[in-house]
């Protein structure tokens, strides 16, 4: 079995996020970035998956600028074989994404891809299912426990009023929730032997994907600060309040 | 080779997830049971902790001074026992043999070190030798192609758990440093008695003890680089290099400290305001802050001349004496900061306010950097 984990460079999730002066976007200039967390967790995923003998080949790919690369080297410190960089220096909306994946996984004859539910820097949760549509898979999405026995898996899902355990057949599309497994660290071994695994760079335009962008974005604000609250006598007063101040009564 | 960049800022990134995700949360476990967990030390040694500083032809990582200052920024944020767990092996427990050991004494201990498989120890202070180091009373006598040691090691880190001691000896009668010598002496020999773990102020979980050597008969091979009288020479040479690392444990510490000063300071209020609003406050935040960034800076700088192989003795005495200086002020600072909580075990800084105290001390004492800054300061002057 072949996998495909594709990982996405994120703001690292413990920089306090800020907007930037023009209110366009987020700032990213001088702000470490690491990979995205749900990303990791499908690293881990098949790199289990492989140490388990269920899996020959764990394929990392990424679409971003250069810096990627940094991404693709961390997954590989943990355990991917080897790597494909799409460049494109502008932001790739999830369904050109979603489009570059099928296209690489035509390519490598890939029979699992294992992705995050979603990035945390825009919180799309669409490009695995988009990819399931795009590739005509089964897909099980937010999984947070996967057993592989030969070409059949079967997933737990972790879904608004419980679990859910679906039954699919490989070829297919899993996206992680948080609790599937705790990532490992990339070891200092590890990253060493690292630096030999090879990383394809192609620029996006070789893809043959359009990926001009469908969505434009207005304005990027700031969270609203939250008013301090006020403690009132009794209910006389709170029925008063919500009644003149608040209006809801 | 030190290692590329791209690859040490991904290490960067496991070391800082792993004192913070792993590290800080278990503390206070390490406080009770003195002792590091083993799932921790498992882990550790995973990462590659153990290895950074041994070459990688032995198994380790060998990363530039300037990159294993960096990653001592991140380390130092958690208590420091857990860093003293793989600081022998990274610093004077295995810098001897990098330093000055024949190829049999290299292949037969650095892979073991690297891997963390073994914990080696630095025996070099005494009952009466502490910071006249060169006062050593421990002897060892050569008789055929063996040497008998004698005598008592004091408060030597990671004894108890050592595989192998860096002992300093004398070969030689007189006083002088060409009479000492270093054995690389295994822990299980016969004649070797460990005394009982110390009751120490802080850094519980790091353990010291006394060594005590009554005629252990250690081959001729032990001899560090097969060579008599390079032991203390070469012990001064290691400190150089662990100065610079204790300095950066003492700046992540400093950082931890403020940190932790912060937080309380931004969420206790009195008189109707944060405490953090009170220019009294602010003004031990500013000098905290002020005091961490130089501190830095003189570390890296330090850091990158020695990478470029130049003598950095002076410069970094003054990065242990300022390094570990300013902590002493910033812990002191965090706890004041914290008012009566600060006093009480709950909070963390009343323990790293005891930790902090060590770093003026071991490793030269602040007055022994004092010493060596002014001579080498004056020297430099006349010369
Ligand atoms: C927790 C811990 C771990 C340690 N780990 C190790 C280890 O792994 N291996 C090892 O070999 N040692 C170790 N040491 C020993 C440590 O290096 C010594 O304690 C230190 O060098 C000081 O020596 P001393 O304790 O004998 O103090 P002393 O040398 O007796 O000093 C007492 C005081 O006199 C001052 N003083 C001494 N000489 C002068 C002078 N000429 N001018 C001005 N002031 C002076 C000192 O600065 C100090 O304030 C450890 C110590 C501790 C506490």
């Amino acid at each position: 079995m072949k996998i495909l984990v594709p990982v996405k460079r994120v703001i690292d999730y413990n920089v306090k996020i800020r907007v930037n002066s023009e209110g366009s976007a987020v700032e990213t200039n001088n702000v470490k970035m690491s990979m995205n967390p749900f990303d990791e967790i499908a690293v881990e995923e098949a790199v289990r998956l492989k140490e388990a003998g269920k899996a020959e080949e764990i394929i990392i790919t990424s679409v971003g600028d250069k810096g990627s690369q940094e991404t693709i080297r961390t997954a590989f410190a943990m355990g991917g074989d080897r790597g494909i960089h799409i460049l494109n220096d502008s932001n790739t909306e999830p369904l050109a994404v979603a489009k570059i994946l099928k296209y690489i996984v035509d390519k490598e004859g890939i029979d699992l891809v294992i992705l995050g539910k979603q990035a945390i820097d825009d919180d799309s949760n669409q490009t695995g299912q988009m990819l399931a549509a795009l590739l005509n898979w089964p897909q099980a999405t937010f999984a947070s426990k996967v057993e592989v026995n030969s070409s059949e898996l079967k997933v737990t899902r972790e879904i608004d009023g419980g679990l859910e355990t679906l039954k699919l057949n490989l070829p297919c599309v899993i996206t992680t929730d948080l609790r599937l497994n705790e990532p490992r660290y990339a070891s200092l071994p590890n990253i060493m032997k690292a630096k030999k695994k090879q990383i394809i760079e192609m620029p996006i335009s070789d893809t043959g994907v359009d990926s001009s962008p469908r969505l434009e974005t207005l304005k990027v604000e700031e969270p609203a600060v939250r008013s301090g609250g006020r403690k009132v006598a009794d209910v006389d007063e709170l029925i008063n309040v919500l009644k003149e101040e608040v209006g809801i009564i | 080779m030190a290692l590329d960049d791209n690859s040490f800022s991904i290490f960067l990134d496991t070391i800082k997830k792993f004192v913070d995700n792993k590290l800080i949360p278990r503390e206070q476990e390490v406080e009770d049971t003195n002792s590091i967990p083993i799932d921790i030390v498992r882990e550790m040694k995973d990462i590659g902790l153990f290895g950074i500083s041994i070459p990688t032809k032995y198994g380790g990582s060998n990363l530039s001074m300037e990159q294993e200052v960096k990653l001592t920024f991140e380390l130092g944020r958690a208590s420091p026992a857990f860093r003293s767990m793989a600081g022998t092996n990274i610093g004077i427990g295995s810098q001897t043999i990098v330093m000055a050991g024949t190829d049999k004494q290299k292949n037969k201990y650095l892979p073991k070190f690297s891997t963390g498989d073994i914990i080696g120890s630095f025996a070099l202070t005494e009952p009466d030798s502490g910071s006249d180091a060169m006062s050593i009373k421990t002897t060892a006598k050569k008789k055929g192609n063996e040497y008998i040691i004698n005598g008592t090691k004091r408060y030597i880190t990671n004894a108890p758990i050592a595989g192998v001691f860096s002992v300093m000896a004398k070969t030689k009668d007189e006083k002088s440093s060409s009479s000492i010598s270093c054995f690389l002496v295994d822990s299980d020999l016969p004649g070797i008695t460990l005394g009982k773990p110390d009751k120490k102020m802080g850094q519980r979980g790091a353990l010291t003890s006394d060594i005590i050597f009554d005629n252990c008969i250690v081959k001729e091979d032990a001899l560090l680089g097969g060579r008599e009288g390079i032991g203390f020479t070469t012990a001064m040479r290691v400190l150089d290099k662990g100065r610079l690392h204790i300095s950066g444990i003492c700046v992540g510490l400093s950082e931890r400290l403020l940190n932790e000063a912060l937080k309380f300071a931004t969420s206790r209020k009195q008189f109707n305001e944060e405490i953090s609003n009170f220019q009294l406050i602010q003004s031990m935040i500013a000098d905290s802050k002020a005091e961490i960034l130089a501190a830095k800076g003189l570390i890296i700088s330090t850091a990158t001349m020695r990478d470029k192989g130049k003598n950095v003795t002076l410069e970094s005495s003054c990065a242990k004496l300022f390094c570990s200086e300013i902590l002493g002020k910033i812990a002191d600072r965090a706890v004041q900061i914290h008012g009566g909580a600060g006093y009480m075990s709950e909070y963390a800084v009343e323990r790293l306010y005891r930790d902090a105290r060590l770093f003026r001390i071991y490793e030269g004492t602040s007055q022994i950097q004092q010493l060596i800054i002014a001579r080498e300061t004056i020297k430099n002057f006349k010369a």
